[in-house]
């Protein structure tokens, strides 16, 4: 009797041992179905397309269920982290009153300049609320939609598109002109990248290709001082403010091509960066004379293009973080 | 389409009709079978693209050459611009002066003209604050002009800035703004939101001294202005063309910008106001208890806030620049267009409701002698050819008619108030006897120029602006007022309007013919 319980506990010590040891077993050592099959010799397996980057499929992203989920995250975390970190101060928002009007705004391209991260996030607070909800926004699909977890949350709280940041792809364009055709407005980086030195780099012709393609009005924007806080090469944010400056809409003319109107868009992001720093007599005078300082800072290079940064900045937004409020004496 | 306005003839089936009284409402029923309501048209589709109309105005101007072959370099440029009496209640922002100074200073910037001064052409009225000026020019030519020293208001006692353009035939001498008159070029940027604002008077107001306003601001003139908002049957008009002629053959040039803009003068939820009584629907109706309920129980000062709060949504109609006479002749065209109702016959007896505002309380009281400039002066003067009500008719306002006075806006008023209208309310004799004292009076000339204040004749203008409408009417009495102040005023007060027509019985009998003047809304019925 006892032999028997002991042959019946042994066996179940032997299932449990196995059980264990199967679990155990490292994955690697689970062959084909569950990894992949090795590949016969002589054999070449054609390369299925990457279902990430420039080809990730974004429609979820602007089904209700997201779309509700992205006003929460727009009226909660990235409210609170925009005013928290960059404290923006928004204008020229009146310069939009004719589109805003309107009794249904139309689609329009909002082409800023790019120097952080927290550009996105601050345009999508600064942006009115009826542009806002039915905005996409041009992300450069190598660094957004490499992985799937950035592409995925990229999407949902930016709704974010891929954009191939070196050519405006047939693919890419036919997206937009859909998604403007539907009334979405874009807001598109025509810099290309964020700013690698602090100074603006030339715009690319992506939002005035797109603008003369669907026919939607571009509105040049200057982001003031968001480059100090998280410009690209910083390792954390350093809180700080910012000012979003917009411009009246453009429009390409008659028969202008895409070349021309990009440096229309260019020249009034340029103005909008004057206007920024000093005012707006000075730099429309300066604009008109053709004097405006460029986006892209001074010719030269090395260190004395830094040392001009640092004076650019003061003048701007992030000059007013390091300016000391005027304390009165405590009197009693 | 925008429906036109109409005159409603009151039968048993017609709902009480809205009056207001201040900062609030009530909705009265009118006697049925001789009441009439004068309704003002829908208002008019705006433009789609203002900048663009501008910009299109500034090139193609009406009997002058285009503004940029206008500009030089080493010129003096001189930019000004109608005060916060325009428009009321005030427009959303961006105001149309702000867009046509922007789009005179990019042409002046292209130019190379480097002599710009930006001055408020305010005339006798107070300084405007900065939050005003803001409002009206927007934050960028503010911060870009004022810190320099080159946007600032006209004082019309600086006899050190001020200078004497000429003469007219009529003896009338126009003395002007130094800077305006040393000018090569003058740009006046205007808002037209009735017939009696704009063309020369713009100018010859705005930029002039006591001396000149004094010669068309008194009793005589106003009496024959018949109407304010008639041009060619006012006056005032006539003598400001003169002075405007001498401006023209002795004065700077003249570039003008007119602009006219609709009648959508409440934001939701106060759209109802500007709705035909019958049309409410339940959210209207709602909202109208909510509100009235709720303004009854709500101190003067807070419903005040609450009402010179409200930007209106006015769109812009029309945009006209170039030579000033022939500008203003398609400006009133345009005003007309959605002002004129034809109404037929004159009655017995009008009645209006006196609103919260008047041009000379933008963020202010409305204080008992602005109801009576607001009443007599301008709702009375609301027509072409006769007046809505026969000569020696009553009229009969709706206003509180508290006796508030803002001490930082109008301390002048205050003593015309307790001094000039307890001695009398006739503008003739308070102009021999006591205008002159006001006029010169060091401590509101001060104040004037130094504060917020208007200047100390000013209460004299205002009552002389009802100085027709005083003659006329063989009766005034005020609704829901003060009697007190309704008596100062020299009206008669009522507690109901039943009382009040009532007591106009006296004067017109027992069943007198009754015309509505329906505001909001703005009208000029065109009596035949």
């Amino acid at each position: 009797m006892a032999n028997r319980y002991l042959r019946s506990a042994q066996r179940v010590a032997g299932k449990a041992e196995r059980v264990v040891r199967s679990a155990a077993r490292p994955l690697r050592s689970y062959g084909f179905p569950y990894r992949p099959p090795s590949v016969p010799k002589g054999v070449v397996v054609p390369k299925l397309p990457s279902r990430l980057g420039a080809n990730y499929d974004t429609e979820w992203a602007r089904t209700p269920i997201a779309s509700a989920a992205r006003g929460l995250i727009a009226e909660g975390p990235l409210r609170l982290l925009v005013k928290g970190i960059a404290n923006p101060e928004v204008v020229g928002l009146d310069r939009l009153d004719d589109l805003l009007r309107l009794d249904e705004s139309p689609p329009v391209i909002f082409a800023p300049n790019h120097h952080s991260h927290v550009d996105t996030t601050l345009m999508i607070r600064s942006i009115p609320l009826c542009w806002r909800r039915r905005l996409v926004v041009a992300a450069a699909a190598d660094y957004f939609f490499d992985k799937q977890w950035k592409a995925t949350l990229s999407a949902l709280a930016l709704n974010a598109i891929p954009i191939d940041r070196e050519v405006t792809g047939r693919k890419s364009s036919d997206q937009f002109r859909d998604l403007v055709a539907d009334g979405h407005s874009l807001l598109i980086y025509p810099e290309g990248g964020r700013s690698p030195d602090g100074w603006g780099q030339e715009f690319k012709g992506g939002a005035a290709y797109l603008s003369s393609r669907t026919g939607a009005p571009v509105v040049p924007v200057f982001i003031d001082g968001s480059g100090a806080i998280f410009g690209k090469g910083m390792k954390r944010p350093k809180p700080g403010r910012t000012k979003v400056v917009f411009g009246a809409p453009l429009r390409p003319l008659e028969g202008e091509n895409t070349r021309r109107f990009n440096s229309r868009i260019e020249a009034a992001v340029t103005r909008l960066g004057d206007e920024a720093l000093t005012d707006y007599w000075t730099a429309t005078k300066r604009a008109a004379q053709g004097r405006s300082p460029k986006l892209t800072g001074p010719e030269y290079n090395g260190w004395r293009r830094q040392w001009e940064l640092g004076e650019h900045r003061k003048l701007g937004a992030a000059g007013l973080r390091r300016r000391q409020q005027r304390r009165w004496p405590d009197l009693g | 389409m925008p429906r036109p306005g109409f005159v409603l003839e009151v039968d048993k089936s017609t709902p009480p009709i809205l009056f207001w009284r201040g900062e609030g409402f009530s909705l009265e029923r009118l006697p049925a079978d001789r009441s009439r309501v004068i309704y003002p048209a829908e208002p008019l589709a705006g433009l789609d693209d203002v900048d663009g109309h501008i910009r299109n105005a500034l090139l193609n101007p009406v009997d002058m050459d285009p503004l940029p072959a206008l500009l030089k370099p080493d010129m003096k440029l001189t930019i000004c611009f109608d005060d916060a009496s325009l428009s009321l209640p005030k427009m959303r922002k961006p105001d149309t002066r702000q867009r046509i100074i922007e789009a005179v200073l990019d042409l002046a910037a292209a130019a190379g003209v480097d002599d710009i001064h930006l001055i408020a052409a305010l005339g006798l009225h107070r300084r405007m604050h900065e939050y005003e000026l803001r409002h009206v020019l927007g934050d960028r030519i503010f911060d870009a002009f004022h810190p320099r020293g080159m946007l600032y208001q006209h004082d019309a006692e600086d006899y050190d800035n001020l200078t004497v353009i000429g003469e007219t035939d009529h003896g009338e001498v126009l003395e002007i703004n130094k800077r305006v008159a040393e000018s090569d070029l003058v740009v006046y940027a205007n808002v037209n939101q009735v017939a009696m604002d704009g063309g020369w008077k713009s100018i010859t107001t705005g930029v002039a001294s006591y001396r000149c306003l004094s010669y068309h601001h008194n009793p005589v003139t106003l009496q024959n202005t018949r109407s304010l908002m008639d041009r060619h049957n006012s006056d005032l008009h006539k003598s400001v063309w003169r002075l405007g002629k001498v401006l023209e053959d002795h004065g700077p040039k003249i570039f003008t910008v007119e602009t006219t803009i609709n009648t959508d003068a409440f934001p939701s939820p106060f759209d109802f106001l500007s709705k035909r009584e019958w049309e409410w629907n339940a959210k209207d109706r709602a909202i109208y208890l909510a509100t009235q309920k709720s303004l009854n129980r709500t101190p003067n000062r807070l419903a005040r806030k609450i009402f010179h709060g409200i930007e209106s949504p006015y769109a812009t109609t029309s945009v006209q620049a170039g030579f000033t006479p022939s500008v203003h002749e398609i400006t009133l065209k345009h005003v007309y267009d959605q002002h004129i109702v034809p109404v037929e016959g004159q009655t017995d007896i009008l009645t209006m409701g006196i609103p919260f505002i008047s041009p000379y309380n933008p963020e202010g009281i409305m204080n008992p002698i602005l109801v009576m400039c607001m009443g007599l002066g301008y709702l009375f003067n609301m027509y072409r050819n006769k007046p809505l009500v026969r000569e020696g008719g009553v009229v009969i306002m709706t206003h509180p008619t508290y006796r508030e006075f803002n001490p930082v806006h109008h301390p002048s008023y205050i003593d015309f108030y307790d001094e000039v209208l307890a001695d009398t309310t006739d503008p003739v004799v308070m102009s021999e006897k006591w205008e002159k004292k006001y006029a010169e009076d060091e401590w509101y000339r001060h104040l004037y120029r130094t504060g917020n204040a208007y200047h100390g004749v000013h209460p004299f203008y205002a009552w002389y602006w009802g100085a027709h409408g005083q003659q006329w009417a063989g009766k005034v009495i005020i609704v829901g007022g003060d009697p007190t102040a309704v008596r100062r005023l020299g009206f008669t007060p009522a507690s109901t309007l039943d009382d009040a027509f009532e007591i106009a019985s006296d004067v017109v009998g027992r069943s007198p013919t009754i015309s509505h003047l329906h505001v909001p809304g703005v009208l000029v019925a065109d009596v035949v």
